[in-house]
């Protein structure tokens, strides 16, 4: 499908090429491929059940191709190449454990290394560095397993970004936040991404909020991508050729409307086609 | 003075030698407790003391070292859990479980066969329930090598097990080998669970494992200080227990003293209640600013 | 092998494996393995305290194993459930070692209380077995269908009008009535495994609950009687007949499970890389 190619001069920081994952004879992703350069914000758009979460889960080695590669910094992605972060969607934290905010955030610096070496005072000061990037002061102290919702987004966040990775990947982080945190925490990932030069990789099933942040869409339904700027992704004959059926896009107040004809099959009916008023 | 420590008590050799062996292995299980409660994993740690008993009440039959026999049945359960073991928690109990009874059925059948070649009476007793003041001496050093063997694991694998335990995910992406964490760490359950055995019993090590981990966890801030708390409690459960113990043979005209494992039981779990009194909670709670 | 004193020992076998085999099923359901075994353990102490002070152990083991049931079922709701229940589990032993060590009881009757004495059962003691069992199977026959869906799909259950604290905790007194039972035959050690292995072999069997039910029954008397007979014709203890065969027969039914037939595993298999 369409692709915007990289600057040359840059090894991408991700090249996901023709990659397909099947299921029982059931193809959850078809023949994927996208790139994304150094410091670029890329949303991975399509509702539930399209496969983004598989997609990710390739990413992170978690999750074998039936066929295709990919490759982080021209490399294949090895077993403790540690060049990825990854938020999680949904990780449950005890309240019962003593442990910080700002523990979690320093074991993202040390959890791999053997033996308890004490923290140096350089990677205390990173530790806090973190946590005013993700604007954690206020509750670093306090127990993750009694932080809210929001509170321990950021906590992960940092938590992924202080090992300098090149890439963020962030499992749907938008999903079940009320629209003024949705704003925040695109403005707080937004900020991260140019402040520490990091690309950021998130999916999502709405696009709308990461308008005006995204370099790069990836726009997912029924396994197969399409990848480049919105400008060029989300119009009537791309989006249209990739659901295989007809779509309209209308752009209303500075947002996307994707609109199925009612007679199409309304198998993978985009979310986007209730009009979100702010 | 005279009325808290019975006559003898500081000058006894069998004392001091279960004074100490009762603190080393306070020390291993508490540090090993803190990340067993931590992972849930409190089933499993119990399963592994009735796993011991098979392998104490072996050696029994045997005529073997019952250290080893306790050591060696551990470890052999910690290994067919981690082999069973399946990722969903429930049917990680059912495994659990099926090890379990399977490691009953032949401490049954070791305790029965030893019972019937006539030699030593009050074993059985001895292996579920601990005799700490029968120890020989020379345990010491081996109990002291090997706690310094599991605790210094503990320490390498330390920050990954933290991490994987909150979150498999997150460690797999940070480079973590959650698969070898979680085995190595099995083993230093099976290994503290053994040494704890020859102390208070197999049946009983579970509340060494468990009782003041679990209350330091409650009041503690840190890991570090739950760590550190965690062993501080268990070293007074058993030198306290060791006291009293030693001073209920002159409680009653029979002098039919109470074992060491009993009072160390009811300190841990005493200990544990008194976590849930408000104020002492109050402390661990705070954090913001 | 069927006369005289073994008659008991088949009738007190077969008893206590029916009911291990329902209330197992229902202990395997909810994933409370650990309560299950817990409990028995309380029944041990009050069984040594009984003898103690020379009351009918029957009614030691009863107030215990119901006191445990009731401890483990409301600390464990307001502390972390697997720790309330270890601690009430080594208090009980504790308990019970405390109290034998005060009756200068020896190795047989500790044994006993752990292990059981099945060839040991005398007629009397098998009508208190026929009560209790019936009361078990009625209690469990009435809440059949709120027993498991507070098991399967709680916050549903709970939205239907179903109290999930109350059912949680007439269960676990189910438990405390079954190891009343149990205990004198088998012993505190090893209801557990009966109440385990069978009904988690079923469940490898068969998903629909009443066929996995019935199963479970079956593979619990399945290995009793394999059990008694091993114990009578080598003249080791039922116990490790129990448990090994248990083991088994999880075994044996985890391999047939695990053949790759449906479209469904290969699913599963594929999304647990």
């Amino acid at each position: 499908m369409t692709t915007t190619p990289t600057s040359h001069s840059l090894v991408p920081v991700l090249e996901v090429d023709d990659v397909s994952v099947t299921f029982g004879g059931r193809a959850v992703l078809d023949h994927v491929s996208f790139e994304i350069a150094p410091g670029e914000f890329t949303g991975l758009i399509g509702s539930n059940g399209v496969g983004k979460t598989t997609l990710l889960r390739v990413i992170l080695g978690l999750q074998k191709t039936t066929s295709g590669t990919v490759r982080v910094l021209g490399q294949p992605l090895r077993h403790r190449s540690r060049s990825l972060g990854y938020v999680p969607q949904k990780v449950i934290l005890d309240p019962d454990v003593p442990l910080r905010a700002r523990d979690l955030v320093a074991l993202g610096l040390d959890a791999h290394r053997f033996g308890l070496r004490r923290r140096s005072r350089e990677d205390k000061n990173r530790v806090e560095e973190m946590l005013d990037a993700v604007d954690a002061r206020g509750f670093a102290d306090a127990r993750v397993g009694s932080l809210s919702g929001g509170e321990q987004q950021r906590v992960l966040i940092a938590h992924a970004l202080i090992s300098r990775p090149s890439l963020l990947l962030l499992d749907e982080p938008l999903a079940n936040l009320d629209p003024k945190s949705v704003q925040e925490i695109v403005a707080l990932l937004h900020r991260v991404s140019v402040q520490h030069d990091v690309a950021v990789l998130l999916s999502a099933h709405e696009m709308n909020a990461l308008l005006p942040v995204m370099d790069r869409i990836v726009y997912v339904t029924n396994g197969k991508a399409a990848s480049g700027t919105t400008e060029e992704v989300v119009r009537t004959d791309v989006l249209s050729e990739l659901y295989g059926h007809h779509v309209d896009v209308l752009q209303l107040h500075g947002r996307v409307l994707v609109v199925a004809e009612p007679s199409a099959d309304t198998d993978h009916l985009p979310s986007h086609a209730t009009l979100h008023l702010d | 003075m005279r009325f808290l420590f019975a006559p003898g008590f500081a000058s006894s050799g069998p004392v001091h030698v279960a004074l100490a062996l009762g603190a080393m292995v306070a020390i291993v299980s508490a540090l090993v407790g803190v990340f067993t409660v931590v992972r849930s994993q409190s089933f499993a740690g119990h399963a592994l003391t009735d796993v011991a008993t098979a392998g104490g009440a072996g050696a029994g039959y045997l005529g073997v070292n019952a250290l080893a026999g306790f050591v060696v049945g551990s470890l052999a359960g910690g290994v067919a859990m981690e082999t069973i073991g399946v990722q969903r928690v429930r049917s990680r109990d059912v495994a659990t479980g099926i090890v379990l009874g399977a490691a009953t059925g032949c401490s049954a059948l070791f305790f029965y066969l030893e019972a019937n070649t006539g030699s030593t009476t009050g074993s059985t007793q001895r292996i579920l329930f601990g005799s700490l003041f029968e120890v020989a001496p020379g345990t010491l050093p081996v109990v002291g090598l090997l706690g310094v063997a599991t605790v210094g694991a503990l320490v390498c694998i330390g920050r990954a097990l933290l991490l994987s335990s909150v979150s498999p995910e997150m460690a797999t992406v940070g480079g973590i080998a959650t698969r070898s964490v979680s085995v190595i760490f099995m083993l230093t359950l099976a290994v503290s669970v053994g040494l704890s055995s020859v102390a208070i019993g197999a049946i009983l090590s579970t509340a060494l494992l468990i009782g003041p981990a679990a209350s330091a966890l409650r009041l503690a801030r840190t890991m570090r200080g739950a760590l550190v708390l965690a062993s501080v409690l268990g070293v007074v459960a058993t030198s306290l227990g060791v006291l009293l113990a030693y001073d209920s043979y002159n409680w009653s005209s029979r002098h039919a003293p109470l074992p060491v494992s009993f009072f160390v039981v009811v300190i841990v779990v005493a200990t544990y209640a008194l976590t849930y009194v408000p104020v002492l909670r109050r402390r661990a709670m705070t954090g913001r600013s | 092998m069927f006369s005289g004193f073994m008659l008991n020992a088949w009738e007190s076998g077969t008893l206590v494996a029916i009911v291990a085999g329902i209330v197992g099923f229902f202990v395997v359901l909810r994933g409370s393995a650990f309560p299950a075994h817990a409990i028995p353990n309380g029944a041990f102490a009050g069984a040594a305290g009984a003898n103690l002070i020379g009351i009918n152990p029957l009614l030691g083991l009863g107030l215990f194993s119901l006191l445990a049931a009731l401890g483990i079922g409301s600390w464990g709701r307001r502390g972390r459930p697997d720790v309330v229940t270890a601690l009430a589990l080594v208090l009980m032993l504790a308990l019970g070692a405390a109290f034998l060590s005060q009756s200068s009881a020896y190795e047989p009757e500790i044994y006993a209380l752990l292990f059981g004495e099945i060839l040991g059962v005398s007629s009397a003691q098998l009508v208190p077995l026929v009560v209790l069992g019936a009361i078990c199977a009625i209690v469990i026959a009435v809440l059949y269908r709120p027993l498991l869906v507070t098991s399967l799909i709680p916050d549903v259950a709970a939205a239907h009008g179903m109290s999930t604290t109350t059912i949680d905790t007439t269960f676990l007194i189910i438990v405390a009535m079954a190891t009343t039972m149990t205990v004198p035959v088998v012993g505190a050690l090893l209801i557990f495994t009966l109440m385990m292995g069978p009904p988690a072999a079923a469940r490898s069997l068969s998903s629909r609950p009443s066929l996995a039910l019935g199963l479970s029954v079956v593979i619990a008397l399945g290995v009793m009687w394999a059990s008694i007979a091993s114990a009578f014709q080598w003249n080791w203890p039922v116990g490790f007949f129990v448990g090994t065969y248990s083991a088994i027969a999880y075994a044996i039914a985890r391999l047939i499970s695990l053949r790759p037939t449906t479209r469904t595993r290969t699913l599963y298999r594929a999304h647990t890389h």
